[in-house]
C-alpha cells in the first residue's frame, strides 16, 4: 500500500530500469557490442552484460548498449565501440567483463579514452 | 542477469486481429531455443497506431520497427537480430516514394508529426502492469494534486491548460469542473464516458487497452478536484479487451492503495466501477448515459439541469471522455503553460484522430491542434489509395460533414471545423476519393442515425426516416428537383428542433455534401447520374468501339443476354434489357467497357 508521494517515488525508482531500454531514442550514448558468431564466440555475450550491469551500477542514464554484427575484426573480439556525444567513435577490441567494465567507468562516466585498448579511433 | 533487450509486440484489438498473440508465442519460444530468456524479453504493450502495417514488434534499445510480423518472419527477427545483430531487413517500413527502409519509428513519415500526450504510453509499457505505469511517472500527478494542491488549484491549472473535452463538443474541462464543484451535495460522482460510437473511431478503446492507468489517474483527479467519491466508467460491451485491462488496472490500483479508502495517506477517498452498455450510440450522450447507468433507457433528458448540477442519481456529476482523462495527468506533471503552448489560439494541445478511408496508412495519429488536414491526409496518412484523386474527407461521424479539397490547409481544430459545417467530434477522420458518391455517403450516415435515434423527439424519429427516404428517391434515379429544396428544409428542421446532440448533428452529413457537393446532387436529379459510379440504379454501361476488340467475353458473362455483336466485331450492350450487374466491366481485358 502507497501512503504518501515518497512511497510512489521509491516504487518509481525501483522500476525505473524496467523502461531504460525502451527510452533508447532520448538518449545520447551509444555503446555498440559486436555480437556475430565470431564476437558470441570470443565471450561478447559475457562482455554486454558486464556493460549493461556496470550502467546500472554506475546510475548511468543517458546511455544505450545495443549489439551489433560483425564489424571485420574478428581477430579482435570481442569489440565495442563506444559513441559520445560531439566526439569520434572509439573503437575498443579483445574486451572481456573485465575491460568492458573499466570502459564504462572511464570512458562512459568520465570521457576518458582508455588509449591502450584502442583498435580504431 | 539485467534484460537487455525488448521486443514490443503490439497488442492493441487490430493487432491482434492479424494474430500478434501468435506472434508473440513465437518469439518467445525462439528466444527461449536460443538460450536468451534471461537477457531478452518480448511483451505486448498497446497499440502503435499503425495499424495498417501491423502486427507490429519494436525491437528496443536498438529502436527497429518491424511491420506486418507473422510467425515466419518472427522467427527470421529472432534468428537474425536477436541473436546475430543484423536488422532483419524483409519487415521494415519501406517508405514508397524512395523506396527506402525506414528501421527507426520516428523517421517513419506516419509517425514524424506526431506528439504524443494522450497516447503517450501506448506502445511503450505493458498495459497490464502497474509497476511500468507507475516507472513512466504513473500517479506522481495524483500524488501532487494530493498532497500539495488544493482542489480550487487543480480546477484553476486545468483552466488556464485551456484542455477542452475531447469526446465531440469540445466544452472547457476546467469549466465543467468548477461547476461541479460549486454544486452542493454530500455526494458526488466522476463518470469517463467511454461509449465511443462514431463509425471508424477507436482512440478511446486504443487509449483503454494501451494505458489504462492513464485514464484512472485522470478520473481520481478530476473526483479530488470536484469532490466526489466514486467513480463509473461507461465502456461498451463491443471492448473486450479494453474492459479486460481496466478490470486488471482497477485491481492493481486497489492493492497499491492508489484507489480506495485514503489515497496515500489523505482524507481523500474514490473508487471506480466499470458499466457495460449495450452499444447503442445515444448513450454516449451524457443524459442517455447517466439514464443507462440507472437502469433506465438510453434516452435523453432535457438540459438545464446539466449533470453537474443534477446528474447520477440526481447528485452533481462531471462526465469527461476517455481521452480527456488521459490528458490531464500531463498537465498537472508539466503545468498549464505547457500544454497552452501546444496547438492554436482556442483548441489547446493534440487530438488523437482515427484516420481511416481511402488512404495509404490507416490507423491513429496524435497530433497538435492546428495541424492542417493537408498535413494528415498526404504527410501522415501518405496520400491517397492507388494515386487517385482526393474528393472530402468526413470528420465527426454521423454527427460530422464532409469537407472538400478546397478547404484542406485548414488548421484542424474545434472552431474550424464548425465553421466548414462538420465537427471535431471524437476524432474520426474518414477520407474519400473520386470513386465515392457524396450523396451515397450521406445517405450512408443517415442509415446509421436512423438506426441509433432513441425515438423520443419526432423530428429526429421521423424527420431522420423521411430524409433517408428522399436520398433513397435520389440514389434510385427517381428524385425531382423539388427533393432537393425539400431536403434542405427537412435537415434544418430535424437539426432546430432535436431534443439531444444526436438529432441536432444527424443532418449535418446531408447539409454539409448539400453544401459543398451541389453538383452531385444535381447530377443524380436531373441527369439521373451518378459521377462517381457508385449508385446503382443510375449507372450507364457503354461498349467504346475504338477499344473493342469483338473478343466476345463480355457477350458470354452476360447474364441477360444483352450484349450483341459479332467475333472480332465491336459489340453493343442493347440497354434496356440491362440489369447493370458489371459482369461485363469486370471481364473486359480491353478497356473498353465504361459505366457512367
Amino acid at each position: 500500500m502507497i501512503k504518501s508521494l515518497e512511497e510512489l517515488k521509491k516504487i518509481r525508482e525501483q522500476y525505473k530500469d524496467t523502461l531504460q531500454n525502451r527510452e533508447a531514442e532520448d538518449k545520447n550514448i551509444k555503446i555498440l557490442v559486436g555480437m556475430a558468431t565470431c564476437g558470441i564466440a570470443a565471450g561478447a555475450r559475457n562482455t554486454i552484460n558486464a556493460i549493461i550491469e556496470e550502467i546500472r551500477n554506475e546510475n548511468i542514464d543517458n546511455a544505450v548498449v545495443v549489439q551489433t554484427g560483425c564489424m571485420g575484426f574478428c581477430y579482435a573480439e570481442p569489440t565495442v565501440e563506444v559513441r559520445m556525444p560531439n566526439s569520434e567513435p572509439i573503437l575498443y577490441g579483445k574486451v572481456d567483463s573485465e575491460k568492458a567494465k573499466e570502459i564504462v567507468k572511464r570512458h562512459v562516466k568520465n570521457g576518458e579514452v582508455i588509449r591502450e585498448w584502442v583498435l580504431r579511433g | 542477469m539485467p534484460i537487455r533487450m525488448e521486443l514490443l509486440v503490439c497488442g492493441g484489438t487490430g493487432c491482434q486481429a492479424s494474430n500478434s498473440n501468435r506472434v508473440l508465442e513465437v518469439l518467445r519460444e525462439e528466444i527461449k531455443n536460443a538460450n536468451l530468456e534471461n537477457e531478452v524479453s518480448v511483451l505486448m504493450t498497446g497499440c502503435f497506431g499503425f495499424c495498417e502495417k501491423g502486427p507490429i514488434v519494436k525491437v528496443m534499445p536498438d529502436n527497429v520497427f518491424y511491420v506486418e510480423v507473422d510467425e515466419d518472419s518472427a522467427r527470421k527477427i529472432v534468428a537474425e537480430h536477436v541473436v546475430k545483430g543484423r536488422v532483419y531487413q524483409e519487415k521494415l517500413y519501406v517508405e514508397p516514394d524512395t523506396h527506402e527502409k525506414l528501421p527507426e519509428q520516428s523517421k517513419i513519415p506516419f509517425y514524424k508529426k506526431q506528439l504524443r500526450i494522450a497516447l503517450r504510453n501506448c506502445g511503450k509499457i505493458d498495459p497490464e502492469n502497474i509497476n511500468e505505469y507507475i516507472a513512466a511517472d504513473g500517479y506522481m500527478a495524483l500524488g501532487k494534486v494530493l498532497t500539495e494542491m488544493t482542489p480550487e488549484g487543480v480546477i484553476d491549472v486545468v483552466k488556464k491548460s485551456g484542455l477542452r473535452g475531447r469526446g465531440g463538443g469540445g466544452f472547457p474541462t476546467g469549466v465543467k469542473w468548477e461547476a461541479t464543484r460549486k454544486s452542493k451535495s454530500d455526494i458526488k460522482y466522476v463518470i469517463c464516458n467511454a461509449d465511443e460510437g462514431d463509425p471508424g473511431a477507436f482512440m478511446d478503446r486504443s487509449i483503454l487497452e494501451g494505458d489504462p492507468h492513464s485514464v484512472l489517474e485522470g478520473m481520481a483527479i478530476a473526483a479530488y478536484a470536484i469532490g466526489a467519491q466514486f467513480g463509473y466508467i461507461y465502456v461498451r460491451a463491443e471492448y473486450p479487451l479494453a474492459i479486460h485491462r481496466l478490470r486488471i488496472a482497477i485491481n492493481q490500483a486497489r492493492e497499491l492503495g492508489l484507489l480506495g479508502k485514503n489515497i496515500f495517506g489523505t482524507d481523500f477517498s474514490f473508487d471506480v466501477e466499470i458499466k457495460i452498455g449495450a452499444g447503442a450510440f445515444i448513450c454516449g450522450e451524457e443524459t442517455a448515459l447517466i439514464n443507462s447507468i440507472e437502469g433506465g433507457r438510453g434516452e435523453p433528458t432535457v438540459k438545464p439541469p446539466y449533470p453537474a448540477q443534477v446528474g447520477l442519481w440526481k447528485k452533481p456529476t462531471n462526465i469527461n471522455n476517455v481521452e480527456t482523462f488521459a490528458n490531464v495527468a500531463p498537465i498537472i506533471l508539466n503545468g498549464a503553460d505547457w500544454f497552452a503552448s501546444i496547438g492554436t489560439e482556442k483548441s489547446k494541445g493534440t487530438k488523437v484522430f482515427a484516420l481511416a478511408g481511402k488512404v495509404n496508412n490507416v490507423g491513429l495519429v496524435e497530433v497538435p491542434m492546428g495541424t492542417t488536414l493537408r498535413e494528415i491526409i498526404y504527410e501522415l496518412g501518405g496520400g491517397i489509395r492507388g494515386g487517385k484523386k482526393f474528393k472530402a474527407v468526413q470528420t465527426g461521424g454521423p454527427s460530422g460533414g464532409c469537407i472538400p479539397a478546397e478547404y484542406l490547409d485548414t488548421p484542424i481544430d474545434y472552431d474550424n471545423l464548425t465553421a466548414l459545417g462538420s465537427m471535431m467530434g471524437s476524432g474520426g477522420m474518414i477520407v474519400m476519393d473520386e470513386d465515392d458518391c457524396m450523396v451515397n455517403i450521406a445517405k450512408f450516415y443517415l442509415e446509421f442515425s436512423c438506426d441509433e435515434s432513441c425515438g423520443r423527439c419526432t423530428a429526429c424519429r421521423v424527420g431522420n426516416k423521411r430524409l433517408l427516404e428522399i436520398l433513397n428517391k435520389i440514389t434510385e434515379g427517381k428524385g425531382e428537383m423539388e427533393d432537393l429544396e425539400m431536403l434542405k428544409e427537412l435537415a434544418e428542421t430535424v437539426r432546430d428542433s432535436s431534443l439531444c446532440g444526436l438529432g441536432q448533428t444527424s443532418p449535418n452529413p446531408v447539409l454539409s455534401t448539400m453544401k459543398f457537393f451541389y453538383d452531385e446532387y444535381l447530377a443524380h436529379v436531373r441527369d439521373k447520374e451518378c459521377p462517381a459510379g457508385v449508385c446503382k440504379e443510375l449507372l450507364k454501361y457503354y461498349i467504346i468501339p475504338e477499344k473493342c476488340v469483338g473478343c466476345t467475353a463480355c457477350a458470354k458473362v452476360c447474364p441477360v443476354n444483352v450484349i450483341h455483336g459479332e467475333p472480332k466485331k465491336v459489340h453493343v450492350i442493347d440497354r434496356d434489357g440491362c440489369i447493370k450487374c458489371g459482369q461485363c466491366y469486370k471481364t473486359c481485358r480491353f478497356g473498353a467497357i465504361t459505366r457512367k
